[in-house]
């Protein structure tokens, strides 16, 4: 074999991938612009295009630009960073089950926001809200990855995560237990099922900082999954320090899994779906895989939040519902796919 | 000369103390076996002398002491296979090798530099695994696969190579290749350290041998001395078997039952 034999070989998985990601990002536009067109006002695409650059009538440039393009960015982004946090997860563990929600991420972030708002301690729309949730995010990843150990296997990672959800859903339950409220309380409930209606700038503003800052953090790392492929101990021997980069993927998914839960309450499964349906696609090395997860991630809950406003029902179906529901069935699956290496143990 | 030294090194593992003040001097150009019974602390030091683990004492390597190298610089000089050649995901063949520039600053195998590609193709002609360069690593044969972790380290050029049990679960004829091929490298003047549990293999291959009972150094010399009828006698509990074939030395562990 020759240098430019090599380096062919090379070329065309890569033109592979780049197409791939072209598709996906021409996808997330199209949902975007559809997103954009739905509602109890039905706009053409052509219209949508035109209201977002200030033409058309003020109608259709406030339905547009002020109420649905809020709900717009943040579909893109915590999709887009639910899909990142899970690629990002699953190269760090080398486990094609590692993902925020099955980690118990979201379901402790939920815990810190509903503790802020049930104690009054902060306006829903002040920054405690997602300080609060990222730090209580912090802690459940953290210590899911200190319960399982450096070289954990499928069980225990997926049993440590199941305890930690079901912690942090009980004491959510608790705090709405405890609260006198009832108002309160049913606000909460429906927060929890997550949701992207009626959001404004202003949440924007809040969770947008979080998510990006979270997503440069995980990107910022990726060649270095690719390294642990090898196993922790080799990744070190070539360079990559482990210590600092568990703590780097932590602390990115903590920010943006907070940001976005605080926000919209729990969207699970995202995480864990979007690195699995890129796979037959980009193939399994673990940095290629981050950013057209993300790209994923982003498309599937535009086209779930577009679902939700389509779906003939008398009430509003909460999009965090939505993916639970898809996204449950999926789990179930990759657990068969996955059988043989869960039967085997612990190892 | 001497390119890898250890003075009073010692290691634990939780609180159970590992390696008691080896001290040990190994020189380029030489295919050092290290061997002792199961527990006896070969991986411990493996991974203590390529600074994965910490350790008492003081490590050099090439003039440097190992503790004031920065992790980049300390993975130029020191090529690792840990045990087991584990591959988490299905990438191919190709990719893997590449990891072995890595340290280089060569993190993406599709942008990889002219020097590194030269570096990679010379690490898969080595041992033979240009033909399969394209398939997955987890559809490869074990005798395959450890061939694809071999040309990953070799791609490394380190001055250092240390393996962990390179032949293990290989077939003999594998377990031959595996251990010609590091001979072979060992001959361009790298300092190969093998872990082994075969002692004829130790015997045949290696220039100089690493004793370790319960983590201490108990015989260290040419295969001849260090493999003694005493030390057989002490460190493992056998005896041996000894001849030459094809004027190359046999050891067969003998024990009575």
């Amino acid at each position: 074999m020759s240098v430019q034999d090599f380096a062919l070989a090379t070329e065309v998985a890569t033109r592979r991938r780049w197409g791939a990601t072209a598709a996906l990002l021409a996808l997330v536009v199209l949902l975007s612009v559809l997103s954009l067109g739905i509602g109890p006002v039905q706009l053409s695409p052509l219209a949508v295009i035109e209201a977002l650059f200030g033409g058309g009538s003020d109608v259709a440039q406030v339905i547009v630009r002020e109420i649905r393009l809020p709900r717009t960015i943040l579909a893109f982004a915590i999709g887009g960073i639910l899909g990142l946090s899970g690629a990002a997860l699953q190269g760090l563990l080398r486990n094609p089950l590692a993902s925020p929600s099955l980690f118990g991420a979201p379901q402790s972030a939920a815990f810190g926001a509903v503790l802020v708002i049930a104690l009054g301690l902060a306006d829903v729309r002040s920054y405690a809200l997602p300080v609060v949730a990222i730090i209580a995010a912090f802690g459940s990843v953290f210590a899911l990855l200190a319960i399982a150990g450096r070289n954990a296997g499928l069980l225990i990672l997926i049993l440590a995560g199941l305890a930690i959800s079901s912690f942090a859903g009980a004491a959510t339950a608790l705090v709405m237990n405890l609260s006198s409220n009832p108002f309160v309380v049913l606000e909460i409930a429906f927060w929890l099922l997550g949701s992207l209606e009626d959001r404004s700038f202003q949440h924007v503003a809040l969770a947008l900082p979080f998510i990006i800052a979270g997503a440069a953090i995980l990107l910022s790392q990726a060649s270095a999954f690719r390294a642990l492929t090898l196993g922790e101990e080799a990744a070190q021997s070539l360079g990559v320090d482990v210590g600092r980069l568990r703590l780097f993927v932590i602390t990115g998914a903590a920010l943006g899994v907070g940001g976005a839960v605080a926000v919209t309450g729990t969207i699970g499964f995202i995480g864990l779906v979007a690195p699995h349906l890129m796979r037959p696609v980009i193939g399994h090395d673990p940095a290629r895989l981050l950013v057209p997860s993300a790209l994923t991630g982003a498309a599937l809950l535009l086209a779930a939040d577009i679902a939700v406003r389509i779906i003939p029902s008398t009430s509003d179906i909460k999009v965090g519902v939505l993916t639970s529901i898809i996204g449950v069935p999926f789990f179930l699956y990759l657990i068969m796919r996955e059988r043989r290496a869960l039967g085997g143990g612990v190892a | 000369m001497t390119l890898l030294s250890a003075t009073g090194l010692s290691a634990s593992l939780g609180s159970r103390k590992v390696l008691h003040e080896i001290s040990l001097s190994l020189a380029a150009g030489n295919l050092v076996a290290l061997v002792g019974p199961n527990g006896a602390g070969k991986t411990t030091l493996l991974r203590a002398l390529a600074g994965l683990i910490p350790s008492d004492g003081e490590i050099r390597i090439g003039g440097d002491a190992l503790a004031s190298l920065p992790l980049r610089e300390r993975a130029k000089r020191f090529a690792y296979l840990p045990q087991g050649h584990m591959v988490h995901w299905p990438l191919p063949a190709r990719d893997i090798v590449a990891l072995g520039r890595y340290p280089h600053g060569a993190t993406d195998p599709a942008r990889l530099s002219p020097r590194d590609v030269e570096a990679v193709l010379r690490a898969m002609q080595a041992v033979d695994v240009e033909a399969f360069s394209d398939r997955r690593v987890t559809e490869l044969s074990g005798g395959e696969r450890s061939r694809v972790a071999l040309a990953r380290v070799l791609a490394v050029e380190a001055p250092v190579i240390l393996a962990d049990e390179p032949t293990a679960s290989l077939d003999p004829r594998h377990q031959i290749d595996v251990m010609q091929k590091l001979r072979n490298v060992a001959d361009t003047g790298v300092l190969v350290v093998v872990v082994t549990h075969d002692l004829g293999l130790a015997a045949r291959f290696a220039d100089h041998v690493l004793v370790l009972s319960e983590g201490r150094l108990a015989a260290q010399g040419a295969p001849a001395e260090a493999l003694s009828e005493s030390v057989l006698a002490s460190v493992f509990r056998v005896s041996a078997y000894r001849a030459e074939f094809q004027r190359e030395a046999v050891i067969v562990p003998w024990a009575d039952v």
